[in-house]
């Protein structure tokens, strides 16, 4: 009976020592990166010269790991050991956290540049400007590192970016006799003419595309946000500008006329809409098709069927480029080493190889001026468009006369606002101008209490 | 035990040294729940209450504003149509899923064929399914392009009705949550029915009863306790609604917001927005709404059923 005992008692402790050793393990693995700069053991990528300092990093291009090998091959003083902790927002939430919690984030991070306000405004990123910022600073245009810029720090190494076109299926276009729109009003008059010729739908407007929308109201000349951290604590607010107001309106009024969908877009769904041609137009980004084409569009009945114009403008006299998403390299203030990590935010995805892999195969649209400005990139004949020479009719041209945007440190918040507003215009409970409204006073009470002085 | 080993003079002190180490074993056995539970629940849970006392801010840092986080909880929108959906939901969602439990269980004590052991283990195998897959799984089928639902309203020259749409999200998700766990409940009311004496059934027969007399009068109160205990699981559980929504809204972002049952508007705060604060008070806000609510619940029933007395 004592043996019996003391057995049990023995084998409740070490049960209780295993599972509480179990809950730490737990929580040593969900700090995903590892970070502090050393911790090579939880690398996708094998890293070949061991002897060499690490440099940690979270990206999610999907040709990383050829980037990432390239790079480590050619480096001598540093090399990368590369995670994917998701895209975009998932990401972000772990980096986030990460941040908060003071460590667990990785020395080089991929982050679209419409969030790199709000990690700035948090001490989570390193300012770049004496980090060998002005080595590659020839390399870009002043719109792409514009918006990688907070105030007069530069936060992130710009890679790829989005300038917008607008796509279309030549055949429904051939079928129906219609001609790309140069203006929005030209837009509803073509989507109308479409309707009421039994077509599909023109575009889409959906509530999960804050950024695109964000870029619509760009174009309409809105600058709804101004930001510079020098004057910490002030923030200027114009979500319900005459321009804005306008922006939503003329979509309210396109919802209403049944002449666009109102699906979610990077969905199942949707893309299967795309592929079956319930859409006449995909206005997107420059790195549209590369997504498309992962997802399945343009094989099979809709190979050969896609071609691609610039983007409708409000004001052809004055036209404005606009921009929706790309990507840049930020490095986290929890860096252990700032200056390898700069090093590599500005090497890894910049030499030739990487850059020629990352555009034929469009999965990205490279911002460095000597490859948008080589023949071999400006005369590319794009299979996805049919051989259509795209990058030297649409996006360079946009890509060049692009100006930048400010971003806002309350993205995440804004984002989930414009997205209630958008999904309140679709189902009808608000119109153009009361969302526009209601989202100014929504993104002001929350700036306010974030601690700002909000200008209106 | 030991008696025959030791003579001991003064059976007092003998007493307590047995109770002693009787005690010791029991905090053994005890001990491993204990300390997880301490460190993975109690210590989390006095955390996120000394969270919710603080407010930290973009600008200006963190101030310790006592309740000021709760005044705001229970004055946000947000937080209260979170609330008020899911006590919607559960409204519908609870009776339905017990009568649909139930009468599956009943259904399946009267049939004694060789389909109803196999019949039992299909109905039970939602459950088996990992709430993510089976949101997900279900976003597909009401699906229009893709989906069987479509298809069969296509056949008849109809268009689907639009589970992912705002108007029609509350059934496309009733549907799911019942799919997922009536085979679960029909479990917990069968293993109950199989403990009811058949005698009872035999007397009631040779009283006369018919089958749906044996059911209405002998079965059912029967399950009572059984019923109840189903009724508080799945309160608790609708009134902390997450999965489902969450994963649906990657396909229905429009029809499902970040606010739209509390758990999503607190995992956003906390996650998205870095506001911690805000995010523990509102889980904590939430803690204390289900409390209130199984606490009304019980005190209303506690005559009813054994397991609370």
């Amino acid at each position: 009976m004592k043996t019996k005992a003391v057995i049990a008692g023995a084998a409740t402790l070490v049960l209780a020592g295993a599972l509480v050793s179990c809950s730490a393990g737990g929580d040593d693995s969900g700090d995903g990166g590892g970070g502090g700069g050393s911790d090579a053991s939880n690398c996708t990528n094998t890293i070949t010269k061991t002897d060499l300092p690490v440099v940690t990093m979270w990206a999610w291009y999907p040709n990383m790991e050829t980037v990432v090998d390239n790079f480590n091959e050619a480096s001598d003083d540093v090399q990368v050991c590369w995670t994917n902790a998701g895209a975009g927002g998932d990401a972000y939430d772990k980096f986030q956290t990460a941040i908060s919690a003071g460590s667990g984030a990785p020395d080089v991070m991929m982050v679209e540049a419409d969030r790199i306000p709000t990690f700035q405004v948090q001490d989570a990123l390193v300012d770049l400007s004496d980090l060998g910022y002005e080595d590659v600073k020839d390399n870009f245009s002043e719109g792409a590192w514009k918006d990688v810029s907070v105030g007069d720090g530069i936060y992130g190494a710009p890679v790829d970016g989005g300038p917008m076109g607008m796509i279309y299926r030549t055949d429904i276009f051939e079928q129906y006799g219609l001609t790309a729109p140069t203006t929005w009003q030209e837009l509803e008059s073509t989507a109308q003419a479409l309707k009421d010729a039994g077509g599909p739908v023109f575009a889409s407007f959906a509530a999960n595309q804050p950024a695109t929308t964000t870029a619509y109201f760009y174009g309409n000349g809105a600058e709804p946000f101004t930001y510079d951290p020098a004057n910490e604590g002030e923030i200027g607010i114009n979500l319900n500008s005459p321009e804005i107001k306008e922006v939503l309106d003329y979509w309210d009024g396109l919802v209403d006329k049944g002449l666009v969908g109102t699906e979610d877009q990077f969905t199942p769904e949707y893309i299967a809409g795309v592929i079956g041609g319930d859409y006449a137009t995909y206005l997107s980004a420059a790195w549209a098709p590369g997504y498309l084409q992962g997802a399945g569009v343009g094989e099979g009945a809709d190979a050969g069927v896609w071609g691609v114009a610039p983007m409708p403008q409000w004001d052809p006299a004055n036209p404005i480029s606009i921009n929706w998403g790309g990507s840049a390299f930020v490095v986290s203030s929890q860096a252990s080493n700032p200056e390898l990590a700069a090093k590599v935010a500005f090497g890894v995805y910049a030499d030739q190889a990487s850059l020629d892999e990352g555009w034929q195969q469009q999965i990205i649209f490279p911002l460095n001026a000597n490859v948008l400005s080589s023949a071999e990139f400006q005369d590319y004949e794009v299979p996805f468009f049919s051989g259509q020479q795209a990058n030297k009719e649409v996006y360079v041209p946009a890509a060049d006369a692009y100006t930048g945007m400010t971003y806002t440190p309350l993205g995440q918040y804004y984002y989930t606002a414009l997205t209630n507003q958008i999904a309140a215009i679709i189902d009808g409970s608000a119109t153009g101008s009361e969302a526009a409204d209601a989202l100014q006073a929504d993104v002001v009470a929350y700036a306010e209490e974030q601690g700002f002085t909000v200008v209106e | 035990m030991t008696t025959t080993l030791e003579n001991v003079d003064i059976p007092t002190k003998r007493r307590r040294s047995v109770s002693a180490r009787q005690n010791l074993m029991g905090w053994l056995f005890v001990g491993p729940f204990g300390i997880v539970f301490i460190a993975l629940l109690i210590v989390p849970i006095f955390y996120a209450l000394y969270l919710s006392l603080f407010q930290k801010s973009m600008i200006g840092g963190t101030r310790f504003v006592l309740f000021g986080n709760y005044a705001k909880a229970f004055t946000d929108p947000s937080f209260l149509d979170g609330v008020w959906f899911v006590i919607r939901f559960s409204l519908v969602l609870i009776p339905l899923q017990m009568a649909v439990s139930l009468a599956i269980a009943l259904i399946l004590d009267i049939v004694i064929t060789r389909y109803a052991r196999f019949s039992r283990l299909m109905i039970f195998m939602p459950y088996a399914i990992p709430t993510v897959i089976g949101a997900l799984m279900w976003g597909f089928l009401y699906s229009d392009n893709f989906g069987p639902l479509a298809e069969i309203f296509e056949a008849f020259g109809q268009q689907a009705p639009d589970f992912l749409s705002s108007s029609l999200i509350f059934y496309g998700l009733l549907n799911i949550v019942t799919w997922q766990w009536a085979g679960y409940y029909m479990i917990i009311i069968y293993a109950a029915l199989q403990g009811i004496d058949p005698t009872l059934y035999e007397a009631a027969r040779i009283d006369g009863a018919s089958q749906w007399q044996i059911v209405l009068r002998i079965k059912i109160p029967l399950l009572t306790p059984a019923l109840l205990l189903i009724l508080v699981f799945a309160l608790i559980g609708t009134l902390q609604f997450f999965n489902e929504p969450q994963i649906l809204q990657q396909l229905a972002a429009g029809a499902i917001p970040n606010d739209f049952t509390p758990n999503m508007y607190a995992y956003q705060q906390a996650f998205s927005l870095a506001n911690y604060n805000y995010g523990a008070t509102i889980s904590f806000a939430l803690g204390a709404v289900v409390f209130v609510c199984v606490y009304i619940f019980l005190f209303a029933t506690r005559k009813r059923g054994s397991f609370t007395s």
